[in-house]
């Protein structure tokens, strides 16, 4: 069962499937339904952050000038990047080099460590200056009313896609943990797709909240 | 192979026994008979809350009820109807039994998934259950803001409980996608699969696509209770309409999801009971796809009076009537089915003919609906809850009852008496029809729903929609009761009772643990009585 140049065995289809192949393709089905849901999930919250940026302009305008977008252009790098590391686990687990897998995936969950630091910092940021949601709004020097709202929706949107990223961060440990587990091979290399799937739908929601928030102002 | 070869050819009942094995199962007939079992408590539950509160409107006075309790009552059988018994009704406890049957699969594509969701349905309902101890829930099931934003516990734990819910219906439809997609037995083409199975994929799409909405909805409202950020409550500069929009984004296609599940069993039904092939197979296929996708495209119109823009009325009403087009092809296509069909009058076949009724008074009343003016003139009256009641109750649980007896012998293995099971389809189609045609009149004279105290001249129609629950109560615990007691005094169920044609028939009664000895090989369509006659 064990092969002799890794040492790990190779993966068991389950009971209920025909084929490996069979498998993959049912996997691989549901992890993209799953996206379309969370596409939707985060859709609907994207249309009600468009519909109070047309109700109050000002106060969207006036709340992304105090976001920094520096901050946000450096977490669109280190998501873009942990983006291409997953593509190239996923490319190393066909090749069945899981040296190499686990090399990228250790480099993507330093990269998504990296944007949830910088997220810490910018919501400190927002403590410190009081811009925070509804109630403990305590933020002085505002002259939009509705200026809240903006930061209402900026917490809810960006706390979302974090624990996302933290959801993310989960598989990619798993997938690390498989990595000793089980051989991956051209036929088998479907945990590392998963995640990588799964991670392509956190770097994509970013991709759209970044400008939302930080840069249409 | 590893641990399951001694239980490969035992009936799935039999194979481990203990309540402990249930509980971690992966079977899906094991899944699906829990999630009966739990829908039809639910079911009663539900009903017990209708039944208390329609005894309360048999005067325009005080009965027994106050006013506030009135409130709960109907708040809580809208949310246990709708979000514990008709949403995941169908397709969690029927669909989950019969779908991989139908397609010749061992189980679902995921059943670990699969028993998650069933876990996902408990939690959700004993956190709705908790709700109810929690505190007075008087919003109604539609859970507006801003009655739902006034922090009251037993509101905020049925938010918690309806986001759980949801999460179960999404991981169903997608395992039911996926197996569909790719778990099919050799020769199982699109178009060799039963349209129940039809149903069942149009059903996932709006599973996944719309329940995400209604799960955002209610994180934005839980927090907008904890946190007021002013996005649904317009004294903080919020929009009370948007959240309308949202929930009816998801809840207008749950009315699909309720629905079309439905059509799926009496497409099945009356094929098997008429010995002939449905008339338009593939148009009955695709008429669900396109309920399904047009559903997706007409929540506005539950707002109608709600300040929304004329022009979005407009188009709204518009696409509304689009519908009507789908839902009456599947009526006539039923109907042509019939004629000069070998029709054989039993249980099952009652119920898919009352549902044929019921479903063309709701579908009618809800074009009627679609009518701008009308709508203004019929809006919030008993007229509605009658529509929707004809559409909810009379077609899917209606459905739902007559899949059930149906399905009864190859799930139990046991068959069900037929006289008991005729007489009971009669005091339902009698009953039900009684309790809500009186409301449609009801309606249309100006009566507004949900109100305690009513014009004494409405009091008649009334008393007439309660006699008539009593009537659907005594004829549906009959069928519970008959159903239940073939457990003890019912003769062994052969392999196919009705000579169907569709795949489940040639699995055992019950079915083996992986449920075909060899994996069939399809060779005709679902409903090929033809080629055994020749």
């Amino acid at each position: 069962m064990a092969t002799a140049s890794t040492g790990l065995p190779e993966h068991h289809v389950a009971h209920h499937f025909d084929s490996a192949e069979q498998e993959f393709d049912s996997v691989k089905t549901g992890m993209w339904l799953f996206i379309a849901s969370e596409i939707m999930m985060f859709g609907a919250l994207f249309v009600g952050a468009l519909l109070f940026h047309t109700l109050h302009p000002a106060a969207f305008s006036e709340g992304s000038s105090h976001l920094n977008w520096h901050l946000g252009a450096i977490n669109t790098f280190f998501l873009l990047t942990s983006g291409l590391t997953m593509g190239l686990a996923v490319i190393a687990a066909q090749h069945g080099e899981q040296g190499k897998v686990r090399m990228n995936l250790v480099l993507s969950i330093i990269l998504a460590s990296g944007f949830l630091v910088v997220k810490t910092i910018e919501y400190s940021a927002k403590f410190e200056h009081g811009t925070l949601p509804g109630r403990l709004w305590h933020a002085h020097g505002f002259t939009d009313p509705f200026s809240h709202i903006f930061f209402g929706l900026y917490f809810v949107m960006t706390g979302l896609h974090a624990t996302h990223v933290l959801i993310g961060m989960g598989m990619m440990i798993w997938a690390l943990y498989r990595s000793t587990q089980v051989k991956f091979t051209r036929g088998y290399f479907t945990p590392i797709e998963m995640v990588a799937i799964y991670w392509a739908l956190v770097d994509l929601v970013w991709v759209f909240l970044f400008p939302l928030l930080y840069l249409i102002g | 192979m590893i641990a399951h070869v001694q239980g490969d050819n035992i009936n799935y009942l039999k194979t481990r026994s203990g309540i402990m094995n249930w509980l971690v199962t992966v079977d899906h007939k094991r899944i699906g008979m829990m999630y009966l079992a739990s829908i039809l408590c639910f079911f009663i539950t539900g009903g017990t809350f209708a039944f208390l509160f329609r005894l309360e409107l048999w005067s325009p006075l005080k009965e027994f009820l106050t006013p506030d309790q009135y409130n709960q009552f109907f708040t809580l059988h809208g949310v246990i109807m709708v979000f514990l018994v008709v949403v995941p009704g169908i397709p969690a406890a029927l669909g989950n039994f019969i779908l991989p049957l139908q397609i010749g699969a061992k189980d679902l594509a995921f059943p670990k998934l699969n028993l998650t969701s069933l876990y996902l349905y408990w939690l959700g309902a004993a956190i709705a259950l908790w709700s109810i101890v929690a505190g007075h829930a008087d919003q109604g099931w539609t859970m507006y803001a801003p009655y739902s934003l006034s922090q009251n516990p037993a509101v905020l734990w049925m938010m918690v409980a309806a986001f759980f819910l949801g999460f179960s219906s999404i991981l169903t439809g997608l395992n039911f996608i996926v197996t569909m997609h790719n778990m099919r037995a050799p020769g199982m083409t699109w178009y060799r699969m039963p349209l129940f199975l039809w149903a069942m994929y149009a059903t996932g799409i709006m599973q996944i696509f719309a329940t995400p909405v209604l799960a955002i909805t209610l994180i934005l409202l839980l927090i907008e209770n904890f946190f007021g950020i002013g996005i649904f409550d317009p004294t903080l500069g919020g929009d009370p309409l948007l959240m309308q929009h949202f929930f009816w984004f998801y809840s207008h296609p749950a009315v699909y999801i309720i629905v079309v599940p439905g059509f799926g069993i009496a497409s099945e039904i009356i094929a098997a009971f008429s010995k002939k092939d449905i008339f338009g197979y593939r148009f009955v296929a695709y008429s669900s796809v396109a309920i399904a996708i047009i559903g997706f495209v007409v929540w506005g119109h539950h707002m109608f009076v709600a300040g929304q823009s004329e022009l979005a009325d407009s188009i709204f009403s518009f696409l509304t009537f689009f519908t009507a087009i789908p839902s009456a092809i599947k009526v006539f296509n039923w109907t042509a089915t019939l004629y000069k069909g070998s029709i054989d009058l039993k249980t099952p076949m009652l119920y898919a003919l009352q549902f044929l009724w019921n479903f063309t008074i709701g579908g009618l009343t809800g074009i009627i609906l679609a009518i701008l003016s009308v709508d203004i003139h019929l809006h919030d009256t008993y007229f509605v809850v009658s529509h929707f009641h004809y559409v909810a109750m009379g077609s899917t649980m209606v459905a739902f009852i007559g899949g059930i007896h149906y399905w009864w012998p190859k799930m139990t293995g046991k068959m069900y008496n037929e006289t008991v099971g005729k007489i009971a389809a009669w005091l339902v189609f009698i009953g039900f029809n009684a309790t809500f045609f009186v409301q449609l009149i009801m309606g249309s004279l100006g009566s507004p729903r949900r109100y305690y105290h009513y014009w004494d001249q409405f009091q008649i129609y009334h008393q007439i929609s309660t006699v008539g629950l009593v009537i659907l109560a005594i004829g549906l615990f009959t069928a519970l009761i008959n159903l239940i007691g073939s457990f003890w005094n019912g003769s062994v169920a052969p392999a196919n009772p009705w000579g169907a044609k569709t795949l489940e028939w040639q699995a055992d009664s019950p079915p083996v643990l992986y449920n075909f000895t060899e994996t069939p090989i399809v060779t005709h369509g679902p409903y090929a009585f033809e080629t055994e006659k020749a």
